[in-house]
């Protein structure tokens, strides 16, 4: 942005992390190298600087990771609920006075903006722990009947855009209904996670209460057909999750997914308009777009649509991207080498099928992995922009007349994660709300999470529930 | 800007025929949503601003100021000493610029314009019975020739909050035009919308719009004499509308946040929400004002510890 008032570069420092030049697995409460020896290098997006070396699990590491959450199981399962909560306040308190240590962490492993790990990641992650802890002494009234009994093991595997809240989404709710975890994070940001480790240790957990074993696809296969696990909790593609599924399926485990979205942002002509173009921004461009619930389809009613798409551009002209150790940014580096591709061979599809594109003037650093806020007009339900997740930075939008069509082209999607209404009308929002199939619905925001709301998806998106009270149905015998 | 800008302009007069037409207008712009508002505000108050950012926002939020003194005990040598202030606001180093403009009630203007006289600096006053506003038209209207008639380049007039709340928009807009020309062509004018007691944002949308349809040449938050004043998001939002307003008019309109803020922490953040809502257009004194009188002492201090990189404390600078 030209302008006479130039904010100067204020990178937070990166001196409060130590990362060590290696890690281990984290099981039955130590370290330890996989059975042979295989590691992979973990780098940091914004700059390809490689952080640390990660051991790649394989099957007999994930073997011996599953017998120690066994073991494990037996007396944590046993333990009365208000001990078990015990531990998980301890957590909740170690992830917030180590907020700034595992933000910074989070930020050079992922790429993401440092305003969004330390204002929005972190809180997030303690209260996690804090909800479930709170639940924990209490799930004879969670409305699952009296005594309600975990499932035993749980393995789960999570994504690479939100590597520590996913990992409370998934843990937390596991360890206050009395299961034990082997964790597998993803390929691209295993550190955060092997510090969270370290807050085990450091929080006097059980040896095995927690395990997490690294490593890419294979590590995730291996756990998730490993005969000893009770129930699977799965984030991330599609794909993947389809895969698990067909893995899982005949089998006694139990399963929850929860995959890939193409949220409907649906703008129509009396909302708030400097409001809805925060929530569109906040929508497609919180996390790079990196997020499954993403409003990434922005549906604009077409008598506001010139005036909209005038205050969005504007909008994103003031977008910051760059070092995202910077506090001042809003926009950090793409994930991965490989996800960099995917979001351009789609945007270039998007071009190709006609649709009009257009990013902000924006410089993008030389190194690292980097993709311009992008916005498409000229969108039709029949391109592939509207209809695939990309996963990125990418905005399509369409454009309707009335709430019926809006609501069917909402709906016309294989996924059902998210959607947003933006209207001033009350009436419109509780009408629109009930018949859109998404498991979240945000009126007049987006993008808003909280431990007591559950999240999940329709359709494609997956099943189960995770946050709430909901989302401890998942981990008991219920 | 649209090329037919002075049409626009035009079409936009013809709203202000009638108290419904009026209403009808001004309840027909775009809700303000006040969790997604202060939501906005909050997050660029977030905006770190360090080294030579921090040095030109100090130097320009100084420039900013309307050093003002609105007490019922003024007294000309106080005057006096505040015009002083505000042409050499730190005596220690030259180097630092002027104030805007000092503010002080009618019967002061003309002690104010000696005090100030052969600077940059301004001379507003508070006229249109300040602050309540509860007089009739024709002693408001007295008042503001009395002020420009003493020399005041810039009269700061509170609206009837009384009639806009009761809807009389076309009392309120029939009132800011009357002023306006009393004003003439010497006085800039200030329309005071006293925000607090307009209590909703929507209501604060609108007043912004009727002060700019009525020829306003700054819209400002509040007197600094209630309980709630200028805040980062009302602020914002009337950004949003002269940004809005400069774009379907071509008409630019500055903006004073006044009351409550005291520090330079604060003054900067003020400033953040001007370069990323209304744009680098409005980051000078002529389209971007700060109602404060303690807020001064601070930059001053702040821009002295950037300079010598020590803190000094309050007695380092004047009191007054």
């Amino acid at each position: 942005m030209a302008s006479a008032f130039e904010y100067a570069p204020a990178p937070e420092s990166r001196a409060i992390v130590d990362i060590a030049p290696s890690y281990g697995l984290f099981i039955d409460g130590e370290f330890t190298e996989a059975a042979d020896g295989k590691v992979f290098k973990t780098v940091s997006p914004s700059t390809e600087e490689v952080l640390s070396e990660i051991a790649q699990a394989g099957e007999a590491d994930v073997d011996r990771a599953v017998k120690a959450a066994r073991k494990a199981f037996e007396e944590w399962s046993a333990l009365p609920g208000s001990e078990r909560a015990k531990y998980l306040f301890r957590i909740a308190r170690i992830i917030q006075e180590r907020s700034r240590e595992l933000a910074v962490l989070e930020t050079l492993d992922n790429g993401k903006p440092i305003k969004e790990t330390r204002d929005a990641d972190l809180p997030l992650v303690a209260a996690h722990f804090f909800y479930y802890a709170g639940w924990a002494d209490k799930l004879d009234h969670a409305g699952f009947g009296a005594n309600p009994r975990p499932l035993g093991v749980a393995g789960q595997v999570i994504p690479w855009n939100f590597p520590l809240l996913m990992l409370a989404w998934k843990i937390a709710p596991a360890l206050a209904t009395g299961n034990t975890v082997v964790l597998k994070p993803a390929e691209t940001t295993p550190l955060s996670a092997l510090f969270f480790a370290d807050i085990c240790r450091q929080a006097g957990l059980p040896k095995g209460v927690v395990n997490i074993v690294t490593g890419d696809g294979r590590t995730g296969a291996a756990l998730v057909a490993h005969p000893d696990v009770n129930k699977v909790a799965f984030t991330g593609s599609t794909a993947v999750g389809k895969e698990i599924a067909r893995t899982v399926a005949g089998s006694r485990k139990k399963l929850t997914l929860e995959l890939g979205g193409k949220g409907a942002n649906i703008v129509f002509d009396d909302a708030p308009i400097d409001q809805a173009v925060e929530g569109i921004v906040n929508g497609i461009f919180f996390n790079q777009g990196q997020v499954c619930c993403a409003g990434s389809r922005l549906l604009v009613q077409e008598s506001i649509q010139d005036e909209l798409l005038d205050a969005l551009k504007r909008r994103l002209s003031t977008l910051r991207l760059g070092d995202p150790l910077d506090k001042n940014t809003d926009i950090g580096a793409i994930n991965s080498e490989e996800q960099l591709t995917r979001i351009t061979s789609l945007v270039e599809q998007g071009e190709a099928e006609g649709a009009e594109r257009w990013s902000p003037a924006c410089e993008l650093p030389e190194s690292g992995y980097w993709f311009a806020p992008t916005l498409f007009t000229n969108v039709t339900q029949a391109h592939r922009i509207a209809r695939d997740e990309i996963f990125g930075p990418v905005l399509s939008v369409l454009t309707f007349r009335t709430p019926d069509e809006a609501v069917a082209k909402a709906n016309n999607t294989p996924y059902g994660l998210s959607a947003g209404i933006w209207t001033e009308k009350g009436s419109r929002i509780l009408a629109v709300a009930n018949k859109l199939r998404a498991g979240v619905v945000w009126s007049n925001t987006f993008n808003k999470f909280d431990p007591t709301s559950p999240f999940g998806g329709y359709k494609e998106s997956g099943f189960g529930r995770e946050g709430g009270r909901h989302g401890l149905e998942a981990y008991l015998d219920v | 800007m649209p090329t037919n800008a002075l049409t626009a302009a035009h079409a936009l007069t013809d709203v202000t025929a009638s108290d419904s037409m009026l209403r009808r207008f001004l309840h027909g712009l775009p809700g303000v949503d006040a969790v997604g508002l202060e939501g906005r505000a909050a997050s660029l108050g977030t905006r770190s601003i360090k080294t030579t950012a921090k040095a030109y926002a100090i130097d320009l939020a100084i420039s900013m100021v309307d050093l003002t003194t609105l007490e019922g005990a003024d007294t000309p040598g106080k005057v006096r000493a505040l015009g002083a202030k505000a042409v050499h606001p730190d005596p220690t180093d030259r180097t630092t610029p002027a104030t805007a403009a000092v503010c002080v009630y009618p019967d002061m203007v003309a002690t104010a314009k000696e005090a100030v006289a052969g600077s940059t600096v301004k001379v507003a006053s508070v006229a249109t019975a300040f602050p309540a506003g509860r007089a009739p038209l024709a002693v408001k209207l007295a008042d503001v020739r009395e002020a420009v008639a003493a020399g005041a380049d810039e009269i700061d007039m509170v609206i009837d909050r009384g009639a806009f709340l009761a809807g009389h928009y076309r009392k309120v807009y029939d009132e800011i035009v009357a002023v306006k020309e009393a004003c003439g062509t010497s006085a800039r004018l200030k329309v005071i919308f006293e925000t607090g007691e307009l209590s909703t944002y929507d209501n604060i949308r609108r007043a912004s719009w009727l002060g700019m349809l009525a020829g306003a040449d700054f819209i400002k938050t509040s007197t600094g004499k209630v309980a709630v004043n200028a805040t980062p998001a009302n602020t914002l939002l009337m950004l949003e509308a002269v940004r809005d307003f400069r774009t379907q008019t071509g008409i630019q309109v500055g903006v004073k946040p006044a009351g409550g803020i005291r520090t330079t922490k604060d003054a900067i953040k003020f400033l953040v929400l001007v370069n990323e809502t209304a744009g680098e257009d409005w980051l000078d004194n002529h389209w971007f004002r700060f109602g404060a009188s303690s807020l001064l002492n601070d930059l001053l201090m702040q821009r002295q510890k950037l300079a010598t990189g020590r803190y000094s404390g309050p007695d380092y600078v004047t009191v007054d």
